[in-house]
């Protein structure tokens, strides 16, 4: 019997994406946040939505009590855990079904076969599935570990038992380099999950990572939806996966569809799940050359490219299983429909290493010719709580070619402003010939990072299209009826100009916009300038040299001024800031001197010459009135003189400190 | 409201023709215009930049908000005179918006002799705060000046309308609430000193700006003592010590953004108390007025060929249209503004002069701006019109036009003279703003009447004394005359000693008007009493 009301317990994308199923099939929806969430698009779009508790994960989207209670209070019967979180957590899934809910996943016996690395491999390997050479034993000995090893000959990789995502991992090249390396995967481990226990396994040389989408079913039905290459990664982070694997053939595909099939039979698994396999792709993809990894007991992130070759859905699949209805097809009915690709969108910025960047998304559109599974809307911000993703692309062609093709055009067409992303980073990697030509392997983007992470500088109509945005003079401006504000750039005799100073990673352009009429501008940088006209009526164009061609931008604002805009032109994004030349009115010392206030005396110096100090840092401390002043620097910079020491008393006046005068 | 149906031609000969003689003047002022805005020229623009200082228009453009329009005042100041010395009068001024509130700037040309004041330079400057103080706009002064320029000391400081006159405006007007905002962003000597001194709020540039009664030289000369000059005035010093400013800008875009700040924190905020209607362009290309307005100020035409060019879909409501035919009176909106016109159409007759009064009157009592079509020959003369009392009617339409509270804005589109600049509000009446056409001509009266006038005495004294004067000896004895009254007539001549407040290309008409008016709705309408109307 189908239930009539799912509660998601996930947030961002996957809660949107299996809300989008449960209504298509007439469930209701329920929706779970936290603080920071209350106004998120996955809480928007549910029937019903509680809160359970504050921001940090921890206390709320890991609060299992707390989304219990939510289930039982809505009068949902069945739980989706999405990814991440709770999916794969036994304790909850017991608690749920002790809570007399059906949880949307395979049983909790299942996750915890699976849930210890070393344990699962042991497993598959009575199983008779082929699993990486390697030690994955009790004794923890170094000598032992070193020994085991020698055995399995180097490179070996060293791994946390209880890890995942690359945390207590280490690869070692050599004997020589073993101790320490074993030491520094051990206290990483110990510090990520408080286990210290490691195993030792074979490195593969030039690896893949292909995975098969396993589905089982209450009644020992198990069939598997063909593969997914997610060898495209970075620190262990999948970053494009697509679907079939490139190079695949249809023994190797069989075999490594048994396996996986053998797996999931092996741990009475039901619902979707994932066996990944390590691929030695050095030589082709050969029957022999696979070995078990993990098996990931849950819906995947990248499962919409499955979905896209083989036209099911996957959390549809997901429920009625959930529901003890029996899968509807066999392996038999199964087949490949083209080739899918999928393209993970953050919120990162990558110039300075892929950290994790937040924002409000001033401008959101993606492209129509691409599913995007996505939990922000224009307008929304991108939190430090949880992971920063802002959308996952997803693309299908017929062949790989055209896939590839549409994938590259899809994010061109996709705006984001309001926070770096790593949009152009995806499109290098869709430019990148190794990557057109299907030879993949882990190790790709890592070896060509330079290459994929290289910052082209925004040409000059980019430039000039921010000039133009920045000074608000593009776009349907409302400057009212007033004629003071819709004579735009009046001048009674000569041309209006007008002037800003646009900033790109870090380098500051001034510009100048000649105001030839109100939408003809001549835009001069020192290094060029640039004839632009607006098209009337017609915001998002623009005419250069007789060439029309979208305008497209975004603006950021502090306050009211305007302190950036995003310029998307040819599919790239670029960004810009806007130099705010006003300091703080009545910044007085931002000289070069420190003076004392008022009368009073010194009772700390908490500097020495020579000391370079940062704006605000404490240079004295002076006592005045019963009060206990802070002497701060007024500026960066070097201290020149101390002129006081501690018990001088001072007067009004008196110079304290003073700092090397600025060059330039 | 009914639109206006003109008739002249907008194409043919005559057409073409009006059109090449418009633009033959227009390119007269044009390259007077290009002169007076290059300032001080390439090498004096080259030093100041040089010295890390914006060049005065940049500073403009800079503290003006984006797109917003610059409605400049006095552009061909001082043009043809000090031996063409001090372009643009040296100070450049105008309305503009800055932070959405319209503004009157004040700018000083350190490339046009150090910015020293000349005689045109004090009377722009005055006729700048004139403007702010009637349109309550706030006054923002760029400061870069030595102050007085010596050589002519005697006609820019001792007088009423001289330097001290200045200060005194900034004093009344900070009385009155209009604020006075004052960035020194170079020297700012002795009497200049002043302008920040008596300013609501002053910013001053780090290392550049100095605000000194007396430089280091006239210190050394005094007392011996030696000082730098920015030991002596310079930011630091007036913004720590002196208290003379209140703001220290690390350089002239710094300063621009705390003037800015200073606007932002004005708490005004424009209310405008005529009903506003949606703007709306012309029915008729105001590029037509080109042409349809005829070469020679001698042939007539009927003045709603340029009302269907600068009104609100060139809809009038014409007021008395049967009577005093010669001065067009009715109602319009220019960029939605309401306001009633008052345009020439001929020589002023009694009719005229008392409709055109009752028409003020009318506006007076509805609170209704004024615009003023100048283009008059004068009061219609002799011994019928005399009798008739024209000059009690003339006086009537002065004193309407003098003692009005609402708004008046002026423009020249042809002649002006004698007493009909007066019953136009010509300069003496104070109109908010004045514009002139490039082929305006203004003067006392005509040349020819004025050489015929003196012909006329001059031969009566001869022929008195028994002696003749052939016509060869009268047309040189004219001659003189002829000359200096063409030369002094001439828009350029007269935008150069401030008799008006700039040149307006004629398809700009509606746009200037537009701004002026706006800009005077910043002050109130106040009500109107009038004086004794002679019956």
């Amino acid at each position: 019997m189908m239930f009539s009301k799912l509660l998601i317990a996930n947030r961002g994308e996957i809660a949107v994406r299996v809300m989008r199923t449960a209504k298509r099939m007439g469930l209701a929806t329920v929706a779970i946040y936290s603080d920071a969430d209350a106004g998120a698009m996955h809480v928007a779009e549910a029937d019903e939505a509680v809160r359970v508790g504050p921001a940090a994960a921890a206390d709320s989207y890991l609060n299992a009590d707390a989304i219990i209670a939510a289930a039982r209070q809505t009068g949902a019967q069945a739980i989706h855990p999405g990814y991440g979180f709770l999916s794969e957590n036994p304790g909850f899934v017991e608690a749920v079904e002790a809570a007399g809910l059906i949880f949307v996943g395979p049983p909790a016996s299942a996750i915890r076969a699976m849930g210890l690395k070393d344990a699962a491999k042991a497993l598959m390997e009575t199983a008779g599935v082929p699993v990486v050479p390697g030690y994955h034993g009790e004794e923890q000995d170094p000598g032992f570990l070193a020994r085991a090893a020698d055995d399995i000959g180097y490179p070996v990789l060293i791994k946390a038992r209880a890890g995942g995502g690359g945390k207590g991992m280490r690869k070692v090249e050599r004997v020589a380099d073993f101790a320490d390396a074993l030491a520094g995967a051990r206290r990483e481990a110990k510090a990520s999950f408080g286990d210290d226990r490691v195993l030792i396994e074979k490195y593969v040389t030039a690896p893949r990572h292909i995975e098969i989408q396993v589905f089982g079913d209450s009644h020992g039905n198990a069939v598997h939806l063909f593969e997914r290459d997610c060898s495209l990664q970075r620190r262990h982070q999948k970053v494009i996966e697509e679907a079939p694997a490139p190079g695949m053939t249809g023994d190797v595909r069989a075999a490594m569809g048994s396996a996986a099939v053998k797996a999931a039979k092996a741990i009475g698994y039901s619902g979707a799940g994932t066996v990944e396999f390590i691929v030695d792709g050095s030589d082709g993809l050969r029957p022999d050359r696979f070995w078990f990894m993990e098996m990931n007991t849950r819906l995947q992130v990248e499962h919409p490219v499955t979905e896209a070759i083989t036209g099911l859905d996957l959390v549809e699949l997901q429920l009625r299983v959930a529901a003890g209805e029996p899968l509807p097809f066999t392996q038999d009915d199964l087949a490949i429909d083209g080739h899918a690709f999928e393209a993970r969108l953050y919120a990162e910025d990558v110039p300075i290493g892929f950290l994790p960047a937040t924002g409000t998304l001033e401008y959101l559109r993606f492209s129509k010719a691409a599913r995007n599974d996505t939990g922000v809307r224009q307008g929304d911000e991108i939190t430090p709580f949880y992971d920063p993703m802002i959308a996952k692309v997803i693309v299908h062609g017929r062949d790989r070619v055209e896939a590839l093709a549409r994938m590259r055009a899809a994010l061109a067409d996709t705006l984001i402003a309001g926070t770096v992303t790593n949009k152009a980073f995806l499109s290098s990697l869709c430019a990148h010939e190794g990557f057109a030509a299907g030879q993949v392997d882990t190790g790709l983007i890592e070896r060509d990072l330079e290459s994929l992470t290289s910052e082209s500088q925004p040409p000059l109509l980019a430039r000039a299209v921010a000039a133009v945005a920045a000074l608000a003079l593009a776009g349907g401006k409302s400057g009212g009826a007033d004629p003071w504000g819709s004579l735009t750039g009046f001048r009674l005799w000569g041309a209006a100009q007008n002037f800003l100073t646009l900033v790109h990673a870090g380098e500051a352009s001034d510009v100048r916009v000649t105001m030839r009429r109100a939408d003809d501008f001549k835009v001069s940088f020192k290094d060029g300038a640039i004839n632009l006209q607006l098209v009337p009526g017609a915001p998002e164009r623009m005419i250069v040299d007789g060439h029309a061609q979208p305008m497209q931008f975004a603006l950021a604002r502090a306050g009211e001024r305007v302190s950036g805009v995003t310029v998307f032109l040819d599919g790239e994004t670029h960004e810009f800031t806007i130099a705010d030349s006003a300091g703080d009115v009545g910044e007085a010392g931002s000289g070069d001197d420190v003076r004392a206030p008022m009368p009073g005396l010194v009772k700390q110096v908490r500097v020495t010459a020579g000391a370079t100090v940062s704006k605000g840092d404490a240079l004295a401390v002076l006592e005045a009135m019963k009060m206990e002043h802070t002497l701060a620097a007024p500026r960066d910079g070097v201290v020149a003189v101390i002129n006081a020491a501690e018990g001088d008393q001072l007067k009004d006046g008196d110079l304290l400190v003073s700092l090397e005068p600025e060059k330039g | 409201m009914s639109i206006l149906k003109p008739s002249a031609p907008t194409r043919g000969e005559t057409y073409d023709a009006n059109r090449k003689a418009m633009l033959e003047a227009l390119a007269v002022v044009d390259e007077a215009v290009k002169a007076a805005l290059d300032g001080g020229g390439a090498t004096a623009r080259e030093r100041h930049v040089s010295r890390g200082k914006i060049l005065p228009r940049e500073r403009v453009a800079r503290l003006l908000d984006p797109g917003s329009p610059f409605l400049e005042v006095g552009a061909t100041a001082a043009h043809g005179l000090y031996n063409g010395d001090a372009p643009c009068a040296g100070v450049i001024a105008g309305v503009g918006r800055v932070e959405g509130r319209e503004v009157m700037i004040v700018a000083n040309d350190a490339t046009v002799k150090g910015g020293t004041y000349y005689p045109m330079s004090v009377k722009k400057h005055l006729r700048a705060q004139e403007i702010a103080g009637a349109n309550r706009l706030p006054c923002i002064y760029l400061v870069d000046s030595g102050g007085a320029n010596l050589p002519n000391q005697d006609e820019v400081f001792p007088d009423r309308d001289h330097f001290g006159r200045i200060f005194f405006n900034q004093a009344n007007m900070s009385a009155r609430g209009i604020a006075q905002i004052a960035a020194v962003m170079g020297s700012c000597t002795a009497g200049g000193a002043y302008v920040p001194a008596m300013s609501d709020e002053s910013i001053i540039v780090k290392e550049q700006g100095t605000i000194f009664l007396a430089g280091p030289p006239l210190v050394k000369a005094a007392t011996g003592e030696v000082v730098t000059a920015e030991e002596l005035g310079g930011a630091d010093v007036h913004t720590r010590l002196s208290g003379v400013a209140d703001h220290f800008a690390h350089n002239d875009a710094h300063a621009l953004d705390l003037v800015r700040r200073a606007v932002a924190n004005l708490n005004h905020e424009k209310r405008v108390d005529v009903a506003l209607a949606t703007p709306e362009e012309p029915a008729y290309d105001p590029d037509e007025l080109m042409g349809v307005v005829p070469a020679d100020l001698r042939t007539p035409y009927d003045v709603r060929e340029v009302l269907a060019r600068v009104v609100d879909g060139s809809r009038f409501d014409e007021f008395k249209a049967r009577y005093g035919t010669t001065l067009v009176c009715g109602f319009a909106h220019i960029h939605g503004i309401p306001c009633g016109i008052i345009a020439n159409n001929g020589v002023l007759f009694s009719e005229s002069a008392v409709k055109g009064a009752h028409f003020v009157e009318l506006c007076s009592q509805r609170k209704i701006p004024l615009v003023f079509l100048q283009n008059i020959t004068g009061f219609m003369v002799g011994k019928a019109y005399e009798s008739g009392g024209i000059a009690k009617d003339g006086a009537k339409l002065v004193t309407a036009v003098a003692t009005t509270s609402v708004p008046k804005v002026t423009m020249l589109i042809g002649g002006s003279f004698g007493a009909g600049n007066y019953g136009m509000c010509g300069r003496a009446y104070a109109p908010r703003f004045l514009w002139t056409w490039p082929n305006s001509r203004i003067s006392v009266m005509g040349g020819e009447q004025a050489a015929g006038v003196l012909a006329t005495v001059r031969r009566e004294g001869i022929e008195r004394k028994g002696g003749t004067w052939s016509a060869a000896e009268e047309a040189e004895f004219k001659r003189p005359t002829l000359e200096m009254f063409a030369e002094q007539s001439h828009p350029l001549y007269a935008s150069a000693r401030l008799w008006d407040d700039g040149i307006v290309d004629p398809r700009r008409t509606r746009d200037v008007l537009g701004l002026s008016l706006s800009a005077a709705l910043n002050a109130l309408i106040e009500d109107t009493r009038f004086g004794v109307f002679r019956m």
